[in-house]
C-alpha cells in the first residue's frame, strides 16, 4: 500500500466483514433516563458546563465552569480533580457507589491546527492504588465531547444492568439506554455503535461520532483500560486510543457502563471558538513544516510511531528484558522498530486527531489473529506503541506477530498493556524460580518467552475464569506479592524487590537502575511509575547534566510540572520534544525545547485569550499537581512510604543481574568505597550486592529529601498550607486537612530527612519546620 | 474505478510577464469574490531580480493523503480540489505541501488551492499564463513514509 492517492472509497484493508443486525440490536434498548439541553457557543477553548451523570439515581444535570474554577484548575485533569474533591470522600475506594469516573478535555482539546489537540485526561479512584488515577488518551471523544458542550462528563453510582450513554451533541440530548445485545468487546462494540448511531450511512457521519468503552477482561481485572474510538474513513475502522493506566476500564465496567458515544454535527475548524485563530494557523503550519522537514532524521515518528525507541533502549541498556533483569538483549533487534516498519499500513493520514501530522498512531491492518475467539479473522491492530513492544522484550516475546496479537487483545479485551505486560513478566521470573509453577498457575506454563501462555492467561482473564491463580494474577504484582507472600512460596524480599509496582501500579517500560533521576521520576509520583511525569533518564545518565541532588530535584520538580500541563490543556506532549527545531541543541535549556515552550505560550494565548508567560504555565501545573498529591494524602496515601520503589529499579536483585553487569557494577562499588577495583574484584559477591543495596536505597531517600524540598513540602511529602496558599489554592477544608496531616506526621516523628547524611554531606535544610 | 490520467497545470512565460498582478485579483475573485489578489490568491507573482517568476498548485496531490477528512481529492479532470466545507482547517495540507503552494488567507480557516479554472490566464493581458495538460503519472507524489533519513 505505498503507491498513495487512493481514493477513499476505493480503499481496502482486507480486514474480515461482519455483519448485524443493528435495528433488533436498537430496538432490544430501553431508555432509563433523557436530559435534554441547550446547546450554547464554546468560547475561547470553553464550553463552560460540565455535565454529571448519576446511574444508581439516573439524574443527570449540568454544572457551570466558573471563572475561579478556570483560574485554579485551568482545564483538564485539572478540572478533574476539582470535581472528584467535590464529590467524592476520602474513604472512596474504586467500586464504591461514589466513585467518579470522570473524562475532561481542557482548553486545546479540539483545535485542529496545532499536532496533539486532541486529548481527552480520564480522572478516576483508581483498582490498583486506593488513589487518584489519571490517564491521558487521543481519538475523537474529547473534543466532541466539547462539541457538545461539556468541558466534562462525570459519572457517579453504578447501574444496575449494562447501559450506554449518548451524549447527541446534534439534537442537544444525553440518553442513558439498556444495551443488552451489543458485543463488549471493543474492536467490535465500537464499529457496531458507530454504525448505529451515525446521522447518516456514509463515512463522513460515521466520523463524527466517537465510542469510549472497555472490553470483557476489564469486568475481570484490575487493569482495564479505556478505548476512545477514531473513525478512519479510509480503513472503514473504528480504531482506538487507550486511557491505559490505573484500571478506568474497570471502574467503567463496575458501573455497568458498556459505553459512552459522542456525536456532532459538522464541526469546523474554529469550533473552539479561538481568541485569535490567525495564530493558531501561523503557528500550527510553523510546526507541520518542522516534522515535514526534520521527523525523517529525527525520530521518525510518522513512520514507526513510539516504536523507533526499542533500538536506542536496546542500545543504551534500558530496554526491560525478562522482567527488567537487562536492559539489552541478544534478541532484541528482531522486534527493532525495522520489523514493524514493514507490517504497518504507510501512506495514511494516522493522526488520532485531526490536524495531528506527528502522526504517530501506526496501524498494521488485514492481521490474522493466531488465537482466542477471533482466531482466523482479519483485523486492524493500533500500534504497536513502544510500551507494548517494551512488554514484549520484558515477556520475552521476540517476534513481532506476537507482540501484535497481545497488542490486539489486550485492546479489545480492554486491558492496558503496560500493567498487563509488567505483571506477566514478574509471573514469569517467579515461575523460573520455581515460586511459581504450572500447578500453581492454574496449569499456565508461564515461562519467559511463552507468548501462548501469555495470550491463554489474557484469554482467561476475559472468560473470567476463576482460578485460584487467576483470581490473583488479573489483579496485579502488588496482590500478587501479598499472595505468595502469604504463601509462604518464596523469600519475602525477593518478591517484593523484584515485582516492579509502586503505590500498586505497574512500571512502564524503561530500566532506570542507572538513572537516580529516573528512579524518581517513577517513585516520586501522583498517581504510580509510569513515564508521564519526567523521562530523565539521557540527561541524568547518558549525558551526565544533572549530576548533583539539587539538580536532580530542580529536574523533578521542572519537568513533572512541565508535562501535568499538557494534561491540563487537553494535550498531547509527543509534538513538544518528539521533534525538535533545527538550531534546538544551540538554545540555552535544549531538553526544555524553549522555541516549543513558546509555542505553547502564545497558543494558550491564543485560544483563551489570557496573557500568560512561560512562568504562569508553570503555576497552572503546580496548582494542580500539589492539589491531587494533598488529595493523596487526604485519602491515607501520599506520603515517604507511599513513594517506595522495588530495589529491581534501584540495582541488581540477584546474582546473576549483577554478574552479567559486573564491570559496571564493581566500577560503581570502588567509587563508592573509595577502593581500587582490584578490591572490589575480589570481595564476596553477596557482600557487593548487600553494599550496592545499602548505598542505593540511601541514594533514593536522599533524592526524595531533595526533591519534597524543591517542591515545597514537608520532609514526609506533604505540600504545606504554606505551599497551597502561594499558588492560591486557599480551600478551607483543604487547609484544615492537610495541617491535620503534617500535626500526625509531626507527632508520629516522620517529619524527618529520610537520607543517611554522613560529615561533610548536608540534608537541604537543617531546620525541619523550613516550610 | 476510472481514474483520471491528465490534469491541466498552468505554465509560466516569464519572458512575457510585467507583474501586472492581474491574475493575482482574477483568482482572489474566485476564491474570495474580491480583486485584492495577494493572500486571497492561489496564484502568486514575484519579482526576482528583472524578471519574475510563478508560485501555484502544481496538482501533484500529496496533499491528498495528508487529509484526515477526506476534503481533498483529484477530481475527474485530475484536478486537485479542496472541499471547504469538508475541510476542518488542520492545516496539514499547508505545512506539507513540497512546493508551499497550498493557499491560506487570515480571512478564512480552511485553505484554498489553484483548482486550475483558467481565470488567471484569461485575466493575464501579457498572455504570460497558459493551461498546459500534463500527465499525471509524471507530476504525481506521494508522502514521505520510508524509515531513516
Amino acid at each position: 500500500m505505498a503507491e498513495g492517492q487512493i481514493p477513499i472509497e476505493e480503499y481496502e484493508t482486507g480486514n474480515t466483514k461482519h455483519k448485524w443486525n443493528f435495528k433488533k440490536i436498537k430496538s432490544s434498548h430501553k431508555v432509563i433516563a433523557e436530559y435534554n439541553y441547550k446547546k450554547r457557543e464554546i468560547k475561547n477553548g470553553f464550553a463552560n458546563s460540565t455535565l454529571y451523570i448519576n446511574l444508581r439515581t439516573n439524574q443527570i444535570k449540568e454544572k457551570k465552569v466558573t471563572e475561579d474554577m478556570k483560574k485554579k484548575f485551568t482545564g483538564g485533569r485539572g478540572f478533574g480533580l476539582k470535581l472528584l474533591w467535590d464529590s467524592i470522600k476520602p474513604t472512596t475506594r474504586w467500586d464504591s457507589e461514589d466513585n467518579n469516573l470522570i473524562i475532561t478535555t481542557g482548553p486545546f482539546c479540539g483545535i485542529t491546527q496545532y499536532p496533539g489537540c486532541g486529548k481527552s485526561l480520564c480522572l478516576t479512584i483508581s483498582p490498583s492504588t486506593d488513589i487518584i488515577c489519571d490517564s491521558n488518551v487521543g481519538g475523537f471523544f474529547g473534543p466532541y465531547l466539547k462539541f457538545s458542550g461539556f468541558d466534562a462528563i462525570e459519572i457517579q453510582g453504578k447501574a444496575k444492568e449494562d447501559v450506554v450513554i449518548l451524549i447527541d451533541g446534534e439534537k442537544g440530548k444525553i440518553s442513558i439506554e439498556t444495551a443488552p445485545l451489543e458485543e463488549t468487546d471493543s474492536h467490535l462494540l465500537n464499529e457496531q455503535l458507530t454504525n448505529m448511531y451515525a446521522s447518516e450511512d456514509n463515512e463522513e457521519s460515521r466520523q463524527n461520532v466517537s465510542v469510549v468503552s472497555a472490553g470483557t477482561a476489564a469486568e475481570h481485572s484490575y487493569w482495564g483500560c479505556l478505548n476512545f474510538s477514531f473513525w478512519d474513513i479510509r480503513r472503514k475502522v473504528a480504531r482506538m486510543k487507550q486511557a491505559g493506566r490505573g484500571g478506568l476500564g474497570t471502574v467503567l465496567r463496575d458501573k455497568k457502563i458498556k459505553a459512552i458515544l459522542a456525536k456532532v454535527e459538522k464541526f469546523s475548524g474554529l469550533q473552539n471558538n479561538p481568541a485569535d485563530p490567525v495564530t493558531l494557523a501561523k503557528l500550527g503550519t510553523k510546526i507541520h513544516k518542522e516534522i515535514r522537514n526534520l521527523d525523517r532524521y529525527q525520530c521518525n515518528m510518522r513512520t514507526v510511531g513510539t516504536g523507533h525507541l526499542v533500538e536506542i533502549m536496546d542500545e543504551y541498556d534500558l530496554l526491560p528484558t525478562e522482567n527488567y533483569r537487562f536492559g539489552s538483549f541478544p534478541k532484541a533487534s528482531k522486534i527493532y522498530s525495522t520489523n514493524f516498519y514493514k507490517l504497518f499500513t504507510k501512506i495514511i493520514p494516522d493522526g488520532c486527531w485531526h490536524g495531528c501530522t506527528m502522526a504517530c498512531a501506526k496501524t498494521v491492518d488485514g492481521f490474522t489473529v493466531m488465537t482466542g475467539p477471533y482466531k482466523g479473522q482479519k483485523v486492524t491492530v493500533d500500534g504497536p506503541e513502544y510500551e507494548t513492544i517494551g512488554c514484549g522484550a520484558n515477556m520475552g516475546l521476540w517476534d513481532p506477530l506476537w507482540i501484535l496479537e497481545f497488542n490486539f487483545y489486550c485492546d479489545t479485551y480492554g486491558l492496558d498493556t503496560i500493567s498487563t505486560g509488567t505483571a506477566i513478566a514478574f509471573y514469569m521470573e517467579m515461575y523460573e524460580y520455581g515460586i511459581l509453577n504450572k500447578e500453581r498457575c492454574d496449569s499456565l506454563e508461564l515461562c519467559f518467552g511463552n507468548a501462548e501462555a501469555a495470550l491463554e492467561f489474557i484469554h482467561r482473564i476475559a472468560q473470567g475464569d476463576k482460578g485460584e491463580f487467576l483470581s490473583v494474577a488479573k489483579k496485579g504484582i502488588r496482590r500478587m506479592k501479598d499472595w505468595l507472600i502469604e504463601k509462604k512460596w518464596g523469600d519475602r524480599q525477593l518478591i517484593e524487590d523484584t515485582g516492579m509496582e509502586s503505590k500498586g501500579l505497574e512500571y512502564s517500560e524503561y530500566v532506570t537502575k542507572e538513572s537516580l533521576a529516573m528512579q524518581g521520576g517513577y517513585g516520586l509520583t501522583l498517581k504510580g511509575p509510569q513515564h508521564d511525569e519526567a523521562w530523565l533518564i539521557f540527561m541524568d545518565m547518558v549525558n551526565n547534566a544533572i549530576p548533583t541532588f539539587e539538580d536532580k530535584a530542580e529536574a523533578l520538580h521542572y519537568f513533572p510540572m512541565w508535562r501535568t500541563w499538557f494534561g491540563l490543556n487537553g494535550l498531547c506532549k509527543l509534538p513538544w520534544n518528539d521533534v525538535e527545531p533545527e538550531n534546538n541543541a544551540e538554545t540555552d535549556d535544549p531538553s526544555k525545547v524553549p522555541e516549543h515552550v513558546q509555542n505553547y505560550v502564545e497558543l494558550q494565548n491564543a485560544i483563551t485569550g489570557w496573557n500568560v508567560d512561560k512562568k504562569e504555565l508553570i503555576l497552572q501545573s503546580e496548582r494542580c499537581y500539589n492539589w491531587q498529591r494533598a488529595m493523596n494524602v487526604w485519602m491515607g496515601r501520599g506520603r515517604r512510604q507511599d513513594d517506595w520503589i522495588p530495589y529491581r529499579s534501584m540495582g541488581p536483585v540477584t546474582r546473576m543481574e549483577y554478574i552479567s553487569r559486573k564491570e559496571r557494577y564493581d566500577k560503581q562499588l570502588a567509587k563508592i568505597l573509595g577502593l581500587s577495583e582490584k578490591e572490589v574484584e575480589d570481595m564476596n559477591i553477596e557482600k557487593k550486592m548487600k553494599l550496592l543495596y545499602d548505598y542505593k536505597q540511601d541514594q533514593y531517600q536522599k533524592l526524595a529529601d531533595a526533591v519534597y524540598y524543591r517542591r515545597g513540602w514537608t520532609p514526609n511529602g506533604v505540600p504545606t498550607p504554606k505551599k497551597m496558599k502561594q499558588l492560591g489554592m486557599d480551600d478551607p477544608k483543604m487547609l484544615k486537612m492537610i495541617q491535620k496531616k503534617i500535626d500526625e506526621d509531626e507527632k508520629a516523628g516522620l517529619n524527618v530527612w529520610g537520607g543517611r547524611y554522613k560529615r561533610g554531606e548536608n540534608p537541604p535544610s537543617k531546620d525541619l519546620h523550613y516550610w | 474505478m476510472n481514474h483520471p490520467t491528465t490534469v491541466k497545470i498552468i505554465k509560466f512565460h516569464a519572458e512575457k510577464c510585467k507583474g501586472c498582478l492581474e491574475c493575482e485579483k482574477a483568482c482572489s475573485k474566485v476564491h474570495f469574490k474580491t480583486d485584492d489578489g495577494q493572500d486571497k490568491s492561489a496564484i502568486h507573482i514575484y519579482k526576482v531580480s528583472s524578471s519574475y517568476k510563478m508560485h501555484v498548485c502544481n496538482q501533484c496531490g500529496l496533499c491528498i493523503d495528508m487529509c484526515p477528512v477526506g476534503a481533498l481529492t483529484r477530481r475527474k479532470n485530475g484536478v486537485v480540489t479542496l472541499d471547504k466545507n469538508t475541510c476542518i482547517g488542520c492545516q496539514a495540507c499547508v505545512g506539507f505541501c513540497p512546493i508551499e503552494a497550498m493557499a491560506k488567507s487570515d480571512t478564512r480557516i480552511e485553505p484554498f488551492k489553484c483548482i486550475s479554472c483558467g481565470a488567471c490566464v484569461r485575466a493575464c493581458p501579457e498572455k504570460a499564463l497558459e493551461l498546459i495538460e500534463a500527465k499525471i503519472d509524471d507530476i504525481k507524489k506521494i508522502v514521505y513514509h520510508k524509515q531513516g533519513a
